[in-house]
């Protein structure tokens, strides 16, 4: 059933993963109802991995479970250490967390939220340099609930560049969870924002974010897992993941993969209707 | 009487953070000056200025103006003080929790719950071993108002809040659902009274500071304020909820101690003054609302000058009541009300396009 073997060892063996993120056998169930079973993955840093999968797959479970936001069963293990033996402080020195969508209960400034909660808030450079990075330099004073969607989200990534870049936090490599940082973005956007976490995953950072666009995956990600009803389907490289048989699986849909012109990398394309 | 300069635009957040610091200063003067005010105005007739200058410089005071100052102007005061700084700390503490600037003890039926603890305190304390009752003294009716008022809260929370977010609909229906209960079960409880409970419970409900004494102070001011020292301390994990409960926890907030300790606070605080000065509405939702304009909703600066700007909005509303009649006595929830109830219709008068109902 699973390809996973056959393309990928088992993720504990991997050196990588010692100062990365490992899951072994973990499951959740919300209520009754189990979203995920028996996920056994590896995310090293210096690299993007991606999860995709169809709707309902449990993506974005699994993001919330790996970052320690929700209850599982098996084991996660990030930097080396447990999960579950982390309190939220040392989690939050570790990992920056960039959700959907962040609704916002008060009117604070784009700075304000960008700097909330940064102890070393009172410093505006920092919080100035992390909005002009995502393009949102003049943006500083306006009201964040009058910003668009798609601006809200790069306000958002601005603060969680801020912290993952703390410089009083603990040694060793920070972590960027990205539960689809780019579907509400339009394409200069996009590439704004694959730009930024690639340059983090280049500077010894790990990134692992939930996708929905399987051509912009192929541009962003080093290794890509499938999830298809909770389960991993498949686990590996772009180029021996985003192929039309291992995707056309995944999304019951016969979809075409040819290769990009210049850059050689996988396009997808949907089936004549 | 507070600068409240808001403007279409924002202005750059380190002015807003500028302003709140400056705002604590000019608060804390009109606190001082408030309390000056309460000490010297009163219905005995006496301005008690000269009696203060004197006081200030050292020379003996008239025994009659010691009794008055003493025995009934600085326990009002100091009470004043500690029930306007909690009510308005309370509405804060929980428009940050809820994540709703409509949320207010008052509004919300925690004030009610409260109320019935005190309430029930008042009739049903002949009903406690005595040693029990005996071992708890004054405190026992402030003590059952903390209870009815934490009971309410954690119910209200439970009710409204699902998978992190507050339904403002929820919130305020259940709200009404739990006023309309401890309402109810306030009024069996007052046909069960006999009259010396009775002329208690009527004392109690004018919703009046005129029955401040000493041991009043000494019993509420102990349980209003570890709540206001804790106020401060929650900022950071307020600020934070204030992007949901996920996002806190991302930023490294236990999400769920502060929840707890904010509403222990909240109960603490909006009990104790229940307790000592029956209902008094509308500081809670004023004072905060005011502030977010004025320097924005950081919770570093809000609860600090919420604390400030209620005790002192209190203190004025207090010397209103005692001497717009005088030597008759307004109740000071009339005041309260008819200042801050206009004040609350525009508030939702300006927020009904984003209000999320």
């Amino acid at each position: 059933m699973t390809l996973m073997t056959d393309i990928h060892p088992d993720p504990s063996s991997d050196p990588a993963t010692e100062t990365g993120l490992t899951a072994r056998n973990v499951g959740v169930q919300l209520g009754r109802k189990t979203i995920l079973d028996g996920i056994d993955m590896g995310a090293a840093t210096g690299q993007v991995t991606c999860i995709v999968g169809p709707n309902g797959s449990g993506k974005t479970t699994l993001l919330r479970a790996l970052t320690g936001e929700i209850g599982h069963t098996g084991t996660i293990r990030l930097g080396g250490r447990d999960l579950s033996g982390m309190a939220p402080h040392e989690l939050a020195g570790m990992r920056g967390v960039l959700p959907q969508a962040t609704p916002l209960s008060f009117p604070f400034t784009v700075a304000e939220v960008v700097g909330l909660d940064r102890p070393a808030a009172r410093d505006p450079v920092p919080i100035r340099h992390a909005l002009a990075e995502v393009g949102l330099g003049d943006y500083g004073g306006r009201f964040y609930q009058e910003l668009s969607g798609g601006e809200q989200q790069r306000v958002q990534l601005a603060r969680v560049l801020l912290q993952v870049r703390d410089p009083s936090g603990p040694d060793g490599p920070r972590w960027l969870f990205l539960d689809e940082p780019v579907s509400a973005l339009d394409i200069a956007h996009q590439m704004q924002v694959i730009r930024i976490a690639r340059d983090h995953a280049r500077a010894g950072g790990g990134v692992l974010a939930v996708m929905h666009d399987l051509n912009l995956t192929a541009l962003f990600a080093d290794r890509v897992l499938v999830l298809k009803a909770g389960r991993v389907l498949a686990d590996g490289p772009v180029s021996q993941i985003i192929t039309a048989e291992t995707l056309s699986r995944a999304y019951g849909c016969d979809v075409t993969v040819g290769r990009h012109p210049q850059t050689d990398l996988p396009v997808v394309l949907p089936p004549p209707l | 009487m507070v600068a409240i300069g808001f403007s279409a635009s924002a202005e750059a957040s380190g002015d807003r953070a500028d302003r709140a610091r400056l705002l604590t200063i000019l608060l804390a003067l009109m606190l001082a000056g408030a309390v000056l005010l309460s000490l010297a105005i009163g219905a005995a007739g006496t301005s008690l200025w000269s009696t203060l200058a004197a006081l200030a410089r050292g020379e003996e005071i008239a025994l009659a103006d010691r009794v008055i100052l003493w025995q009934i102007r600085v326990p009002r005061t100091l009470l004043g003080i500690g029930v306007g700084a909690s009510l308005a700390v309370s509405g804060a503490l929980m428009q940050g929790l809820f994540r709703n600037p409509l949320a207010d003890p008052g509004i919300v039926g925690v004030g009610a719950g409260a109320g019935l603890g005190a309430i029930a305190a008042i009739v049903l304390a002949g009903l406690l071993p005595v040693a029990l009752a005996d071992a708890l003294g004054y405190y026992i009716v402030p003590a059952a108002a903390f209870l009815g008022g934490w009971g309410s809260t954690l119910l209200l929370y439970r009710v409204a809040t699902r998978a992190g977010r507050t339904s403002v609909a929820m919130m305020l229906l259940a709200g009404i659902a739990l006023g309309a209960l401890a309402g109810a079960v306030s009024g069996i409880l007052v046909y069960m009274a006999n009259d010396a409970q009775l002329r208690d419970l009527t004392f109690w409900g004018l919703g009046s500071l005129a029955g401040a004494t000493w041991s009043k102070v000494l019993t509420g001011l102990p349980i209003m304020l570890p709540a206001l020292i804790a106020a401060p301390f929650l900022a950071r994990g307020l600020n934070a909820l204030a992007l949901g409960e996920a996002a806190a926890f991302h930023l490294g907030i236990h999400v769920q101690r502060v929840k707890n300790v904010a509403i222990l606070s909240v109960a603490a605080a909006t009990g104790a003054a229940v307790a000592m000065s029956g209902g008094i509405g509308f500081v809670g939702i004023v004072v905060p609302h005011l502030l977010r304009l004025a320097s924005g909703p950081d919770h570093r600066h809000l609860l600090v000058n919420s604390a400030l700007l209620g005790a002192a909005l209190l203190l004025l509303a207090d010397i209103v009541s005692r001497t717009i009649i005088a030597p008759s006595e307004l109740p000071i929830g009339i005041v309260t009300a008819v200042l801050g109830a206009p004040v609350f219709l525009w508030i939702l008068f300006r927020q009904k396009g984003a209000l999320d109902l």
